[in-house]
């Protein structure tokens, strides 16, 4: 037998011991990846749910302009404490559209009324189907898609403020 | 106090098993005889050291001592003292305490008994065995103190995981943790005989009764594992390619082909090289067994990450032992002149194709294991799960049947092809005749169709070696490889016809109502309430009817509160055609309950085979010990 074989269980473990070290010692990476990054948007079409405002459909996300989507509803406390930031995302020149999970009509009103209304469509998502379809697991949550209806960016929880400008620059880069 | 003494016991066996080494290593290089002489004393010393600080450790949890934090986090005062008993080891710092005793209690047992190497090779065996232990102290004192204490006690303890409540669980680490042990003594042997350049037949014999020693406890370790799986977890399997079953698994397979190569080497003075290999290989397995799963590194590798200390010291271990067998290996084992040489139609060629199909499982196996993680530190998730383990491994294991029942029948050194063509007419006939029978009555799938015919070929292959000979004048360690070869033959029946005629209902059912499964009408008579030492549970009284004979099951739903979990206690019926298994679901809010029953024919064949191959390795360690005995007690006369 040549000698250097002798050596391959050797280098075969050493490798081995390299691998899990660097697994180690790496940073752990704990963020909770999207698996729908990168995917189109689901198809779905969903009814207006006030007055002067229309639905929402996927082919509203195809025109060629990155948009903003918020998964919102006015029962939810965190979703209140969210809205300046969408208004000043609509101000900085972020088209946002929304879906509303099981919410009335009138409920709705008075949240708009009272939070200030960022949105150029809101579509009423009265079982959560379209929820479940995005793969989200509670409200707020938001997405920017590209002007190909394809997913960029999957933002979990409110928008504070400081997210703001990575979510401006997400919507800027996605052409 | 008793926590104290035990942690004085863990440091003086730690300070013991360094002055071992340092007296073994100079000893060996200056020859001094003095130094020599004390190995042996201290090894046995170090061992009974150990066994204190286990037995303190014990006793911390059956006093319920609540000021040790092992014991808060583990045992529970309300607790069966069963439980208690084994919560010394059913966690981290107890397993690898138990690991390091047994180690300890190891290479006393070498120093006191083995009188066939030369006295160089058992010195380096010793100071090899000593290595390794004072890394697992080193381990133990400054990354898992088990006598920790906590300050204020605690009120009372945390509990032990009611998945482990379990008799069976109770013995089934020390059982596999004896096999794991046993098999560091072979390899501090191969060690030991590569430092004094001395591997050789007389070598081999001496390794030959730790390796079988390990290779039973680990064959009923996993056994009873399997058994405890399938019953314990309800989910009506009994092997599921869990990363902790693989630990197990993986020294058993390097254990299987290392006691073939090492009869090879005894007997032939064959081998020489592989044998060494194999008894590294068959310790990396073991410790690879313990350490990841151990470490969560396997079963979770954000476990692994969230205590680094702890991960890289176990990492170092890892590294230093195997590598350094490896290294030594590699520069030692050309200087070791090669054994004989056989034809490849022999027994030996036999048990070389045994080795090269045992070891691609085992490569199989690892690969599935491992890949996990090293997947994991490419940013990439992912889990390897029984598709690939059964498609994979499946065939190659077949295969191993064919060579299983052929290697026996084989002559030594050399053997005529025609010959054993002759010698292999019955196996090749009840194999083709069962596999006939099955086609025309019951067709199954293939692969369940395969191991079926070929565990009747294998079973008939397996007791040839009798067939003409006076049996009580066959050799004992005939009979154990006889018994053992039966034994795999009777698992894969049982593997073969689980996986082809298991019958299964999944159903909402009320009461009074008659459900089918197998040859069975189950009706579920009743739910009640009952109570436990520490649990309470929802009880079903299930009829079953076969026949117009009639059996109660009383499958449980029970519920724990330190810590709340809920456990299903699947209630089985053993019959001697196969078992009906059922298991209570969740009640669905309208008067129904869920049930699962399973009606599995000859699935106990897969535990008794297990015991059979258990008990030949056993009549194999009596025979070679009684043949020594005897050889011994002649030399003395003569």
């Amino acid at each position: 037998m040549r000698r250097w074989l002798l050596w391959l269980p050797f280098a075969v473990f050493a490798a081995i011991v390299v691998v899990v070290a660097s697994g180690l010692f790496a940073p752990a990476d704990r963020a909770v990846r999207s698996a729908l990054i990168g995917k189109p948007l689901p198809d779905f079409a969903l009814p207006p749910i006030v007055a002067g405002k229309p639905g929402l459909s996927t082919a509203d996300f195809r025109r060629g302009k990155p948009r903003l989507l918020n998964v919102f509803a006015s029962w939810c406390i965190p979703c209140a404490a969210e809205s300046p930031q969408l208004l000043r995302l609509e101000a900085m020149g972020v088209p946002v559209d929304a879906i509303a999970i099981r919410d009335t009509a009138p409920a709705l009103r008075d949240f708009l009324a009272r939070y200030g209304d960022p949105y150029e469509r809101i579509g009423a998502d009265a079982q959560s189907a379209v929820q479940l379809a995005l793969g989200s697991s509670g409200v707020p949550e938001s997405f920017v898609i590209d002007g190909k209806g394809r997913i960029v960016l999957q933002h979990i929880g409110d928008i504070r403020a400081e997210d703001v400008d990575a979510i401006a620059a997400a919507v800027r880069s996605a052409r | 106090m008793i926590a104290e003494a035990g942690l004085a016991a863990l440091w003086l066996a730690a300070a013991l098993a360094a002055l071992q080494l340092a007296m073994a290593a100079l000893g060996l290089t200056r020859g001094q005889r003095a130094l020599v002489a004390a190995v042996r004393p201290i090894a046995i010393v170090q061992g009974v050291l150990a066994a204190i600080a286990m037995a303190a450790l014990i006793a911390l949890f059956l006093g319920s001592d609540m000021s040790v934090k092992l014991v808060v986090e583990n045992s529970h005062s309300a607790k069966p003292w069963l439980y208690k008993f084994a919560g010394a080891w059913g966690n981290h710092e107890g397993s690898m305490l138990l690991w390091v005793t047994i180690l300890g209690l190891a290479g006393g047992a070498v120093a006191i008994l083995e009188r066939r190497l030369p006295e160089r090779t058992l010195i380096a065996t010793l100071a090899a065995q000593a290595g390794i232990a004072l890394g697992f102290y080193a381990f133990l004192l400054f990354a898992s103190n088990p006598f920790a204490r906590i300050s204020p006690a605690a009120g009372d303890g945390l509990g032990l995981n009611p998945l482990l409540q379990d008799p069976g669980l109770a013995f089934h680490p020390p059982t596999l943790y004896i096999g794991y042990v046993g098999i560091s003594v072979a390899f501090s042997f191969a060690v030991g005989a590569l430092i004094t350049r001395d591997v050789g037949p007389v070598f081999a014999k001496a390794m030959r009764p730790w390796v079988l020693g390990a290779w039973i406890f680990l064959t009923l370790g996993i056994t009873a594992g399997s058994y405890w799986a399938y019953y314990e977890l309800g989910w009506g399997g009994w092997w599921f390619w869990d990363p902790v079953e693989n630990a197990s698994l993986m020294p058993w397979l390097a254990a299987t082909a290392l006691l073939h190569s090492v009869t090879v080497l005894a007997t032939r003075d064959g081998l020489r090289a592989w044998t060494v290999m194999l008894a590294v290989v068959a310790f990396s397995m073991s410790m690879i067994g313990t350490f990841l799963v151990r470490s969560g590194i396997l079963t979770s590798v954000h476990a692994f990450a969230v205590d680094p200390e702890r991960g890289a010291f176990i990492l170092l271990l890892l590294a230093l032992y195997i590598g350094g067998a490896l290294a030594l290996f590699a520069a030692r084992i050309g200087t070791v002149r090669a054994g004989t040489t056989f034809e490849f139609v022999s027994r030996e060629g036999g048990l070389v194709i045994n080795n090269l199909l045992l070891s691609v499982i085992l490569g199989v196996v690892l690969i599935g294991t491992l890949y996990p993680l090293v997947a994991a530190s490419f940013g990439v998730q992912l889990s390897v799960g029984p598709p690939f383990f059964n498609a994979a491994a499946g065939p190659i294991a077949l295969a191993l049947v064919v060579a299983m029942a052929v290697g026996p029948l084989l002559r030594w050194r050399r053997d005529e092809a025609g010959a054993l063509l002759d010698r292999l007419i019955w196996p090749i006939a009840a194999a083709g005749f069962t596999g006939a029978g099955l086609i025309a009555l019951a067709p199954p799938g293939v692969m369940p169709l395969l191991g079926l015919s070929l565990a009747a070929g294998l079973a008939v292959a397996s007791v040839l070696p009798l067939i003409g000979r006076n049996p009580w004048r066959t050799p004992l360690f005939t009979w154990g490889m006889v018994v053992a070869h039966l034994g795999i033959a009777v698992s894969l029946a049982g593997m073969a016809c689980d996986s082809a005629y298991t019958a299964e209902t999944l159903i909402a059912a009320r009461v009074g109502q008659p459900v089918r499964v197998g040859p069975y009408v189950v009706r579920l008579d009743g739910i009640k309430p009952v109570v436990g030492e520490n649990w309470s549970a929802l009880e079903a009284r299930l009829s079953a009817t076969r026949d117009g004979e009639r059996i109660v099951l009383r499958p449980q739903s029970r519920f724990f509160s330190d810590p709340v979990t809920t456990t299903s206690e699947s209630a089985i019926a053993t019959e001697w055609d196969g078992q009906l298994y059922t298991v209570l679901g969740q009640p669905d809010g309208q008067g129904r309950w869920q049930l699962r029953l399973w009606w599995k024919p000859f699935v106990t064949l897969i535990w008794f085979g297990g015991a059979l191959i258990a008990l030949g390795g056993a009549l194999s360690l009596v025979g070679r010990w009684r043949r020594e005995r005897r050889a011994a007690a002649r030399e003395a006369y003569a």
